[in-house]
């Protein structure tokens, strides 16, 4: 699959016409919904988080546009294995970086639903807690 | 329609008079399509508003010296222009605010919270088609006074399912509001119509026309409103000026919405006595620039000559809707006729997201919205998260149209 314009690189693309992780863990430990006022994006992520806090499993499921859905599938392949703690490596710029594509800062907000929905369903990031 | 379609006047000629059309954006020349949101602004309106603040700046309406004579001069000026633009009888009847949301938020608190017509128990109706600030003024109003709303629904094409107003206005409707035009679907309401129901139960009309006034020749007195509610940015004037026009029987029975200087004719410790309409709505020290601004819109549209417009941005409107239904996956929404419909089409692509489709389109220098555009309950009502929309306004032409159809070929590629 070649490149398309701007933010539509190939991972982009691949990402979202065939996205990893989709759907809803049932039953599911930890759960996560967050939407987009601006543009009526929505995501919901499921989590299995076993005795040893490693995130045994994880889904996504909502509706947005390709940097929204690209970036759930991405951010779910990230976190799936790790351990709550390592769970908190995930930031703002951690999953810029992972789509690696330029965004304007209005497009930034649809990449970062997905994180938003984590710290929903995770609490906030252990290394930021005591700040 | 053919691509050779008249013009009806000289878009090349209108696009000179607009600085910013002179730029590139992305090396592509700019395109602009969501005058819906803002409109752009010609070399008039900016010369005005520059020779205000170069020649004449000073408070309006106080001041002893030439300065501020001048500057009231053209204060006033600018809204007995205003009031010729809408057909009102008096320039009285028209108040400045800064926004259409401030001037329908001044009626709702105004002429139905704080004022004596609207008493607890009674009903205002709207319709799910408003955008938001002709929706949340008067939650306010629910909440705070007890009133009911009710709603009248749209059909799948966006039209107002008329009927229901047989229903849903009763004696105990107060307010029937309504746009005039729909800011998503494009939709025309039957305006006079409503106002006439409204008046067979002695409620006030009131119409948030924030997309007619600048698109297509408005009569309020034509209409028989007794409100109604535009902007300046979205008629080529500058942003932080809006208008209010009413009747001034139903003005002097608005209370304002800000208190302050210039609003009051006497002020001790212990009371204030309002000034008169329209003064009393216009506390503090007005957007002066930006009443000027707007009066050199309201010029400039005359000049073209609000009929033409209309027939330009049908001529315009009607190719686009032709040329979008060559895209694959393209729906339109809104009314399919013309004569129904402002210069606005919203849509949505089977493979792509609106937002990306917004995004794809931008680098091809093709700006348009994408989102719910402020009208949630509309979106709810047909079930979608958001919508693309395109709209026109006297600087498009149909090439505009043919840049935005083959970027939207291109949005196919990426997604196809």
């Amino acid at each position: 699959m070649g490149s398309g314009p701007g933010p539509y690189q190939a991972q982009i693309l691949e990402h979202y016409k065939h996205p990893h992780n989709r759907g809803t863990l049932d039953p599911s430990t930890h759960k996560g919904h967050e939407s987009n006022s601006l543009c009526g994006d929505e995501i919901a992520l499921t989590l299995r988080v076993d005795g040893a806090n490693r995130i045994e499993d994880v889904r996504f499921d909502g509706e947005g546009c390709a940097i929204s859905m690209a970036s759930a599938s991405l951010l779910t392949d990230a976190v799936k294995g790790k351990t709550l703690d390592e769970d908190a490596a995930m930031d703002r710029a951690s999953v810029l970086q992972s789509l690696g594509v330029p965004l304007s800062a209005v497009r930034e907000q649809c990449a970062l639903l997905p994180l938003r929905a984590l710290r929903a369903a995770l609490g906030p990031a252990p290394a930021a807690q005591g700040h | 329609m053919a691509r050779t379609a008249k013009v009806l006047f000289d878009v090349p000629e209108i696009k000179k008079d607009f600085p910013i059309l002179q730029r590139t954006v992305r090396d592509k020349p700019l395109t602009y399509l969501d005058s819906t949101a803002t409109s752009q602004k010609p070399r008039q309106v900016i010369d005005a508003m520059t020779d205000y603040y170069s020649r004449y700046n000073a408070n309006v309406h106080r001041a002893i010296y030439e300065l501020g004579e001048e500057s009231t001069r053209e204060y006033e000026g600018a809204r007995e222009r205003v009031a010729a633009f809408i057909g009102a009888k008096d320039p009285m009847e028209v108040a400045y605010t800064k926004s259409t949301t401030e001037s329908l938020n001044l009626v709702a608190y105004g002429y139905a919270l704080k004022g004596k017509r609207v008493q607890k128990g009674d009903e205002i109706i709207g319709t799910v088609l408003e955008h938001h600030s002709n929706h949340v003024p008067w939650h306010f109003v629910r909440d705070l006074k007890g009133v009911t709303l009710k709603y009248v629904d749209v059909d799948e094409d966006g039209r107002l399912k008329m009927e229901q107003y047989d229903d849903l206005i009763t004696k105990r409707t107060k307010v029937v509001t309504v746009a005039q035009v729909s800011n998503v679907l494009g939709t025309i309401n039957d305006v006079k119509e409503i106002a006439k129901r409204a008046h067979e139960v002695g409620a006030v009309c009131v119409v948030d026309a924030a997309q007619s006034v600048p698109h297509m020749p408005v009569d309020v007195r034509e209409l028989d409103c007794d409100f109604l509610a535009f902007s300046g940015h979205k008629m080529l004037g500058p942003t932080g000026v809006g208008v209010l026009y009413g009747k001034k029987e139903v003005l002097e029975e608005t209370e304002p919405l800000l208190g302050g200087g210039e609003m009051i004719s006497e002020v001790h410790l212990g009371t204030a006595k309002w000034n008169d309409v329209p003064y009393k709505f216009e506390g503090g020290t007005p957007p002066i620039a930006e009443v000027i601004g707007l009066g050199a819109a309201v010029d400039y549209l005359t000049k073209l000559g609000m009929p033409a417009v209309r027939q330009h941005e049908m001529n315009v409107t009607g190719y686009a809707l032709q040329e979008l239904s060559n895209v694959a996956g393209l729906r339109v929404y809104g009314p399919k006729d013309v004569r129904q419909r402002g210069g606005v089409v919203s849509f949505t692509m089977a493979k792509a997201h609106p937002h990306d489709i917004a995004s794809i389109l931008d680098v091809e220098g093709v700006c348009i919205r994408s989102g719910h555009h402020c009208a949630q309950p509309l979106m709810d009502r047909y079930d979608l998260a958001a919508t693309a929309r395109a709209s026109f306004y006297v600087y498009n032409d149909l090439e505009d149209v043919d840049r935005l159809a083959a970027a939207l070929q291109k949005v196919n590629e990426v997604f196809g």
